[in-house]
């Protein structure tokens, strides 16, 4: 089965960086997972079924993880010994938290108003893409990893914003 | 056997080694079973060519049933004994049953799930299902001439895992090996995608007797992958046909209506309904016990307007799916059709405008399930060359979680993670001194525990007291590849643990299900056990032939006392798998299972790395 021992870059054969070619990690996933699912021991032992079933497990897991850019984010900090959340209590900067009131407000007033909601995502869209473009910077180029942490904070505030604005219109779309 | 499955790639299995394997579409208004023959799937038809088994089971007194169009044309006569639509009633309570109070049974409330008074006692769902299975595999073992090593068995993506596991139970209850649960519209997509080459990302719009489905599915090359999956398990044909029932009493107005002449009425209004989808009205026409004549005639627009709002309830599940899967309609290459109830014209029309494109309706909505699952149990069964096959990568429909303080839900496994899957969570003790912790596992969207399903309630107990606090419990949920949950909890600190396997409870334990087995199954005595001789010693002689294959390959992986312990083990197996002591030989297998293991799972290793290594990622064909 899988060696449980790697982590998810080294499962899939890429590179332990930010940067990720997610055609290729697709490829090595459906490679390795077509060896090892379930769906190829259904006559094997007990013990192969369940080496199978958690080899499969540990395999998804690793690719949920890398598809997500926040999550493959955290995990390289984590890789590092940074934990995001364990700096929570690190005070976000003022402007930032300024900046988000007023799109919570923003997300507030447009409630019911779909194309209202669809701006505001797409400027949302804007905003996400430069910080992501940000935090591939501080993590594969100046590897500093303190501010990356800081980066994934604040994109943690704005994927929960955009989920919100995506519930918001799903309500006004009802 | 691991060993077996490395030790031939790209051999198939001589023609005579073809295991019979069935793919079952157990339905809320018709089941049907399939196998693939020669390499072509079919449906496998009843003594008078029907392909369907009406999901129809009477009871008489005495305990005989009649299942299927022998039950289903006695239907008006015995409302009461004669169950329709039981796949509704599975892992569900009486509260959550619709239109309850229309169907002339006598519900018992029981805890969990709901069961049935009859003249033959009490029957719960999974029993009820369990005579439809069994029916579907008689038919098959008589059409295929010979025991089947296993069947897939399909159902709606949208089940909770009460829901899985009681058609679970039932499959076991009728005798059958279950390969694995497979959803609906997956199924399809495999009839359609095999059938038609198609690549890219297909929506399956399923709209069956008693459920509907949604799934998103990215189709390539030896891939079928589900991006998302949503929908309602109590919404299908039979809520169109209850209301053009309604619209029947609403017009023609009848004294109040006995049990049977509102099965009568029922039956004249699903015949409407089957009929508007191919002309512009039906005229429904009944004599009620009373002697009253119902004649009225409903149009076609009086029908899409009386059903709009079910249409309706259609919309907001694809495109919750769409937004799970983060795609845009555009985005989807097909829409492929299944289910009878697709067949309505308001559903054509609705799914066209939803997905701005017309509706892929090429394979018969009633049997492409059924074909998909045959196509599967063929592949799991072990019928397919290495190479040939295809791999299958599904998710589980609703999120799985656990109530925490203030009955609110603490969502461990969000939904549409591709299974099987697993994730653990910590959680920590309120009390000073508290020994125990009740764990509430729930399944479900909502953030309130009392508005989502309640899978199982267990106990941690007996770690030792601390400070509030300072416990640390982890409680983790594993998925598996049919979608079941088994959940686990050990305290950190202590290492106490407990573990449950997550099971609806309906009045039958596992044991009872196992003594009910027992009892059907016929003893055919020595035939049965000859033949289990002759399978083991078959299968002995497999391995004794994949481990030399090993060995030859790759026994440059093991130390020189991991060989020799091999070596004496097939030694051992290869003096008893010749004679007749089975217990001798299932002792043999075992010890070889075991000490090859280890060796197994570093031929694993190799093959995994020389896929990633031997040639570049770009050329290969995943």
């Amino acid at each position: 089965m899988i060696n449980f021992q790697q982590n998810h870059f080294e499962l899939f054969g890429l590179p332990q960086r930010y940067h990720l070619d997610l055609a290729l990690m697709e490829r090595a996933y459906r490679s390795i997972q077509s060896q090892v699912h379930p769906d190829r021991f259904v006559h094997a032992s007990d013990a192969e079924r369940r080496a199978s079933m958690q080899s499969a497990t540990q395999v998804n897991e690793a690719y949920r993880t890398l598809k997500s850019r926040l999550a493959r984010a955290r995990y390289l900090l984590a890789l590092q010994s940074v934990d995001v959340a364990d700096e929570s209590n690190t005070a976000m900067p003022a402007e930032f938290l300024l900046q988000q009131m007023q799109w919570r407000e923003s997300v507030e007033e447009a409630a019911n108003q779909p194309e209202a909601l669809a701006e505001l995502g797409e400027r949302l869209a804007l905003e996400m893409k430069d910080r992501y473009a940000e935090l591939e910077r501080r993590l594969d180029g100046e590897r500093d990893y303190a501010l990356a942490a800081e980066s994934v904070r604040k994109l943690m505030f704005l994927e929960r914003l955009r989920e919100e604005i995506g519930d918001a219109l799903e309500r006004a779309d009802a | 056997m691991a060993l077996l499955q490395i030790a031939e790639p790209g051999m198939s299995r001589a023609p005579h080694q073809h295991r019979l394997a069935v793919g079952i579409d157990l339905g809320t208004t018709n089941s049907l079973v399939a196998t693939v023959r020669s390499g072509i799937a079919v449906v496998l038809n009843d003594a008078d060519a029907r392909a369907l088994l009406p999901s129809v089971v009477r009871y008489f007194p005495g305990g005989a049933t009649a299942v299927g169009y022998p039950a289903q044309a006695e239907l008006a006569c015995d409302p009461r004994n004669t169950i329709v639509s039981v796949k509704r009633f599975m892992g569900r309570g009486l509260k959550d049953v619709a239109y309850a109070e229309n169907c002339p049974y006598d519900f018992l409330d029981t805890p969990g799930m709901v069961q049935l008074r009859t003249c033959a006692g009490v029957k719960s769902p999974v029993e009820i299902s369990a005579e439809i299975l069994r029916a579907l595999r008689e038919r098959a073992e008589a059409s295929l001439a010979g025991e089947l090593v296993g069947a897939v068995i399909t159902v709606p993506a949208y089940f909770d895992d009460a829901q899985r596991q009681a058609t679970k139970d039932a499959a076991r209850l009728a005798g059958l090996d279950v390969l694995r649960l497979l959803n609906e519209p997956t199924a399809a997509a495999i009839a359609y995608g095999l059938d038609n080459a198609a690549e890219g990302v297909y929506a399956v719009f399923d709209l069956g007797g008693g459920t509907f489905d949604i799934s998103i599915l990215r189709l390539s090359k030896g891939v079928f992958e589900v991006l998302a999956t949503n929908g309602d398990a109590a919404l299908g044909g039979d809520d169109f046909d209850h209301r053009v029932f309604c619209w029947i009493v609403e017009q023609a107005r009848p004294a109040p209506l006995s049990d049977e002449d509102t099965r009568l009425l029922l039956t004249a209004a699903r015949e409407a309904k089957e009929h508007l989808s191919a002309h512009s009205e039906a005229r429904i026409t009944a004599r009620l016990g009373t002697g009253e004549l119902i004649d009225v005639t409903l149009p076609l627009k009086t029908f899409a307007e009386v059903t709009r709002a079910l249409v309706q309830k259609t919309i907001a599940p694809v495109k919750k799916a769409l937004r799970d899967a983060g795609l845009a309609v555009e985005e989807v290459n097909g829409v492929v059709m299944v289910g009878g109830a697709t067949r309505m014209p308001q559903i054509q029309q609705a799914v066209a405008e939803l997905f701005r494109q017309a509706p892929l309706n090429n394979l018969d909505p009633d049997k492409v399930v059924a074909l998909g699952a045959a196509i599967q149990a063929d592949v799991l069964a072990g019928n397919r060359a290495a190479g040939d096959d295809w791999l299958l990568l599904d998710v589980i429909p609703l999120s799985l979680g656990l109530e925490t303080m203030g009955g609110l839900v603490e969502r461990v496994i969000p939904r549409n993670s591709t299974i099987p899957y697993a994730r653990a969570q910590e959680f920590t003790t309120f009390k000073d001194g508290q020994t125990a912790m009740a764990i509430h596992v729930v399944q479900g969207e909502r953030e309130l525990v009392s508005d989502c399903r309640s899978l199982a309630r267990f106990e941690l107990r007996g770690f030792p007291p601390m400070v509030a606090g300072a416990a640390r419990i982890r409680v983790s949920y594993q998925v598996d590849a049919d979608g079941l949950l088994s959940v686990s909890a050990r305290e950190a600190t202590s290492g106490v643990e407990a573990a449950v396997a997550v099971k609806p409870s309906y009045g039958l334990s596992d044991a009872q299900i196992a003594q009910m087995l027992q009892d059907s199954i016929t003893h055919s005595g020595d035939d049965a056990q000859a033949r289990a001789l002759n399978e083991l010693r078959v299968e002995a002689e497999r391995m004794l032939e994949a481990a030399a294959a090993a060995l030859a390959a790759d026994a440059d992986l093991l130390a020189a006392q991991e060989l020799a312990d091999i070596r004496a083990a097939l030694d051992a197996l290869a003096a008893v798998a010749s004679g007749s002591e089975r217990r001798a030989i299932t002792a043999a297998l075992e010890r070889v299972n075991q000490v090859t293991e280890p060796f197994a799972a570093r031929r694993m290793d190799r093959s995994i790395h020389l896929a990633l290594t031997g040639k570049k990622l770009e050329d290969m064909n995943i």
